[in-house]
């Protein structure tokens, strides 16, 4: 296979470069190993940030931030819940922090407007009544998913392709270049070749190792992070704590639930990352001081994800754009057709693409212009079954009498999964898991224990499934939703947990299918 | 208001090992109060596990319940099986049996070895005690004969197409096909208790018969899902299969099931023909000892309410989902006199990282210790009271779900503590 340009990582950042390049022309391959968003893009707090959380710290990340956030709020609104944000400060914090706070913001040209303690109350009852200062900013929450799946259909539409479960593995050099990039099908172990012009390594926190494939260096930190999800909204804005960034001081609104985080733990190790016990211990605790609902509520899951960093005094080896993310030519190692973008955030991932296409058009000579900064993202079919309540509406809406409910917690029916089957092609891997991820499906309080029979009885009436397909689906989407359940079993969801063990292995033995099936 | 009469024996909690207790206590005469609702029972499918998997971390099913008992008796210290021996085991099951039999459920004669099942996942369950109207499908499945599978549109949480692929190497002579049946019902979704419902009456049965009959073919057997009528499951299965000809056999599905109302419904009528007084749907806040009697005060007793009193107590609540224990972020409790609970040191270590951990949890095994009489036993061993006793899936030691042991624990438990608060409590003497 051969194409322009290969891009290795289909997050926020892949997606969106993607995007950009088709918009100018440039044809284009996204190779993925898992599948869009099951990086840092799929477990990140969906805080499309104002820039107040960096004003003190970054004032350059929090410029970009208030300049792509207002952005993508006009471009991307489909995506975007414009639920404004506070910065609470409760009875303790630090007071020379709260009397800088607003100028700050200004000097960063966000708007923040302080807001009478009684009046923030009353707008958000579940705040402290340890509260002593609130300000208003233009904070709001973004749906990572929508925002990837959309921006990865209309580069598809212009030409560009994804190849989901599909692994880099070598990239093999010839001269310096990168000639062919070697890829292994993850599910059939297949090999495959690419021969690009260049290649983008947009592979996040994985960005380190996927240089490396090519003797190229991009020197990195890992920050895990860690966020807990409560079964009841606690608040309609975003929450933060008015207080230097520390642990547990973002509670942000997404749909039907709240995401309490996050922790911040350097990690060496990309592939056991797990949410555990003492982290959402903290959580919980830490961000009870804005909310003391929190500490009473019902956490249904946690989940943890990596930031990708890049090391301060890297920037000016390699062309650094900003101090929030970097953007690597690493004709620099003796690589010329290799370019790595990685580091900054959700909120900069369109910038981020449009430096990087700028640089990959100068080198293709290709004169097209960004047209991302202008251009709306549209909204697809097969992304917007994401939002919360989007199913529900549609199945209240069309009711179809054979549309019967699979998910009741999230109200996902059988027509939306066959919708999003359809628009994958119903290739037959994984299907759960690409269901889950385009949907709603197992993410309401049973996580899963009801819905996956469901889903899977339905899957073999539709064919898609075969053999002991189903029941090695289950055992694999269980699997998956356990990893976010572990750390948050006590309570309700502990009893939760029990019927499922009943069911899944009291009454369906998938346990000892599991063992036969081999470990993970 | 002025107190009610002491009772002898007061059994907290209506599931299996509750409602096994009160059987067992209304038998001897004891004069037995029983209060909760039905709780897991509800949600059991039929079948009675004695003991089917041990060591779980081997994955090791047998086929003789009474060896696997006395295996882990032997293994594991504290199970609740090291407690009682086969003979005890065995005269629990028959008087269940018998009992459940009596009031309508009819679970066939008591055997010497475990049963495999087919289940709604297309998985196979080995158990101890089948329904008798999921009998015809062990032996199909025994003898892999030529087996038709129905399913029913609009009944979600199963299909016959999915059992059929699931199983097709191990039974390659399963069909499956998806009638169109809703006796009555409008358009969508089917619900298992409707169908059950509807196939009481002989013309819905007759309507059934007429779908299936011309997609027979060589079958010698027919598979439906657990649908065949809220009561006299085993007399609408004999129906069906004279008017098919073949045996027809149910297959248990997932909760709320239809199983699960029938037990309750005969686990309640063997309990009230023993004359045990039932307070459903009624939790017990707290139980207090008195100088020679319990007092068990109710939610949402009226002011000057006087409590309920028994001489002797077993406790049957359960554990998470019956919230017989509890627990917060720190430690799980014993919800009604904070009973020591043995459990793991800490939080991160109740549950494993893989579910399907070959091992299984900790946290299932945590719950409360008893002695050889089930009495609750502090950590140095020691009794807690004379005539307070505790059964079923609370008990420590044990892990139901992975091991297969759920019903056997709690009606073997059962009787165990019934017999020893006669013994405490003078032979039954009013
Ligand atoms: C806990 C947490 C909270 C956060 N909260 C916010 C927030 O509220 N707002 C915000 O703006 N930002 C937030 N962020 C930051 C933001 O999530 C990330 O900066 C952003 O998602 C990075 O996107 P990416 O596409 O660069 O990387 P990723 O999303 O990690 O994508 C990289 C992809 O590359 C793939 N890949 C890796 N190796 C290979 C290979 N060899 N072959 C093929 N594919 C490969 C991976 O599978 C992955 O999908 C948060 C991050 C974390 C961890
Ligand atoms: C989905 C599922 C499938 C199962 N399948 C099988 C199977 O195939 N085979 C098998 O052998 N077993 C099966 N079981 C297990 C079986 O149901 C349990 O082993 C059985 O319920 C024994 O539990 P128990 O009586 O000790 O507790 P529970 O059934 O949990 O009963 C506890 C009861 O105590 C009540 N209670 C608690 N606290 C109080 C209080 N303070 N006041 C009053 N009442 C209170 C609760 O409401 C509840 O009714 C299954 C269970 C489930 C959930």
């Amino acid at each position: 296979m051969e194409t322009q340009v290969l891009i290795i990582g289909g997050g926020a950042t892949g997606t969106a470069v993607a995007r950009d390049l088709a918009l100018r022309g440039i044809a284009c391959v996204l190779v993925e190993r898992h599948d869009l968003n099951a990086g840092a893009s799929g477990r990140n707090h969906g805080l499309l940030h104002s820039g107040a959380r960096y004003a003190a710290k970054d004032r350059e990340a929090a410029s970009e931030c208030r300049e792509e956030g207002a952005l993508l709020k006009r471009l991307a609104p489909h995506c975007i819940q414009d639920t404004g944000g506070y910065f609470v400060a409760v009875a303790g914090d630090d007071e020379n922090y709260i009397a800088a706070f607003p100028e700050l913001c200004a000097r960063a040209g966000i708007e923040a407007r302080a807001v009478p303690v009684a009046e923030a109350r009353e707008r958000e009852p579940a705040l402290s009544e340890r509260t002593i200062a609130v300000y208003e900013v233009p904070d709001a929450s973004i749906d990572p998913f929508m925002l990837s799946l959309d921006a990865m259909a209309q580069a598809e539409q212009r030409g560009a392709r994804l190849l989901r479960r599909t692994e880099v593995v070598a990239l093999e050099r010839e001269q310096g270049r990168v000639r062919v990039a070697r890829l292994r099908d993850t599910v059939s172990g297949e090999e495959l070749r690419i021969e690009p012009e260049l290649v983008v390594n947009a592979a996040g926190a994985w960005a380190r190792g996927v240089a490396a494939l090519a003797g190229a260096e991009v020197p990195m930190v890992f920050s895990k992070g860690t966020l807990v999800i409560t079964q009841a909204r606690l608040a309609h804005r975003v929450v933060n704590r008015l207080r230097p960034p520390s642990d547990a001081d973002i509670v942000m609104p997404g749909g039907t639930v709240s995401i309490a985080g996050t922790t911040s733990l350097t990690v060496d190790d990309l592939e056991s990352i797990e949410p555990t016990a003492a982290e959402v211990d903290l959580i919980v605790e830490e961000a009870a001081a804005m909310l003391p609902v929190l500490d009473g509520a019902r956490c249904i899951r946690a989940y943890a994800g990596v930031r990708p960093l890049v090391s301060a005094g890297a920037a000016g080896d390699g062309r650094a754009v900003s101090r929030g993310f970097a953007l690597f030519d690493h004709a620099r190692h003796d690589v010329p057709n290799l370019i790595t973008i990685t580091g900054g955030k959700l909120t900069t991932c369109r910038l981020m693409a449009e430096r990087t296409a700028d640089l990959v058009a100068e080198r293709l000579g290709v004169r097209a212009p960004c047209r991302t900064r202008e251009e709306p993202l549209p909204a697809t079919a097969g992304a917007r079954w994401t939002k919360p309540g989007l199913a529900p509406q549609t199945w209240m809406r069309e009711h179809a009498p054979e549309d019967t409910l699979i998910c009741e917690c999230e109200m996902v029916s059988r027509a939306t999964l066959d919708a999003i089957a359809a628009e994958l092609g119903g290739a037959g891997r994984m299907v759960l898991a690409d269901l889950a991820l385009r949907s709603r499906l197992g993410k309401g309080a049973c996580q899963g224990t009801f819905c996956t029979v469901r889903a899977v009885a339905h899957l073999y009436e539709r064919g898609v499934l075969a053999g002991e397909e189903g029941i090695r689906e289950s055992v694999e989407f269980f699997r998956e939703r356990w990893r976010g359940l572990r750390p948050v079993l006590w309570g309700d969801q502990l009893a939760q947990v029990e019927l499922a063990e009943a069911i899944h292995c009291g009454l369906q033995g998938e346990e000892l299918h599991a063992r036969r099936g081999g470990a993970r | 208001m002025t107190g009610e009469r002491l009772a002898d024996l007061a059994v907290v909690g209506a599931g299996f090992a509750g409602m096994s207790a009160a059987i067992f206590a209304g038998a001897r005469g004891l004069s037995t109060i029983q209060v909760g609702n039905a709780g897991a029972l509800l949600f059991s499918s039929g079948p009675l596990d004695l003991m089917g998997v041990h060591p779980v971390e081997e994955g090791r099913v047998w086929t003789d319940p009474f060896a696997a008992a006395a295996a882990v008796a032997r293994d594991i210290p504290g199970h609740p099986y090291s407690r009682v021996d086969a003979a005890a085991i065995r005269a629990a099951f028959a008087e269940i049996v018998a009992a459940l039999g009596e009031a309508g459920l009819d679970y066939g004669p008591l055997g010497d070895t475990n049963r495999e099942l087919v289940t709604g996942a297309g998985t196979i369950k080995t158990t101890y005690c089948v329904p008798r109207s999921m009998l015809a499908g062990v032996a199909a499945l025994a003898d892999r004969v030529p087996c038709l599978l129905v399913g029913f549109q609009g009944l979600r949480e199963y299909s016959a197409a999915g059992i059929a692929e699931a199983l097709r190497e191990r039974w390659p002579g399963l069909r499956a096909i998806q009638v169109d049946f809703r006796a009555g019902v409008a358009a969508g979704e089917a619900h298992a208790a409707h169908l059950a419902r509807a196939l009481e009456l002989a013309e819905n049965r007759a309507a059934l018969c007429e779908r299936i009959r011309p997609q027979l073919a060589d079958a010698q057997a027919v598979g439906l899902p657990a649908v065949l009528g809220l009561r006299r499951s085993d007399a609408i299965a004999g129906d069906l299969s004279n008017q098919l000809g073949v045996p027809v056999f149910e297959i248990p599905t997932i909760p709320t099931s239809v199983p699960g109302l029938r037990l309750k419904d005969a686990f309640e009528r063997a309990a009230a023909r023993r004359g045990v007084r039932r307070i459903v749907q009624r939790r017990v806040l707290a139980i207090v000892p008195e100088a020679d009697a319990f007092a068990l005060y109710l939610e949402d007793a009226p002011p000057g309410t006087a409590p309920l009193r028994a001489r002797a107590v077993v406790i049957a609540t359960g554990r998470f989902m019956g919230r017989g224990l509890v627990a917060d972020r720190r430690r799980i409790r014993e919800a009604l006199l904070d009973l020591p609970v043995v459990q793991p040191s800490s939080r991160s270590r109740w549950h494993e990282a893989d579910f399907f951990d070959p091992r299984g949890h900790e946290a299932n095994r945590a719950g409360v210790t008893v002695d050889e009489t089930f009495r609750p036993c502090d950590e140095a061993g020691q009794r807690v009271h004379p005539r307070l006793f505790a059964i079923g899936t609370l008990l420590a030691h044990h892990d139901w779900a992975r091991t297969k042991c759920g019903a056997g624990v709690a009606i073997v438990s059962a009787r165990a503590a019934v017999l020893a608060a006669l013994h405490e409590l003078g032979g039954g003497a009013r």
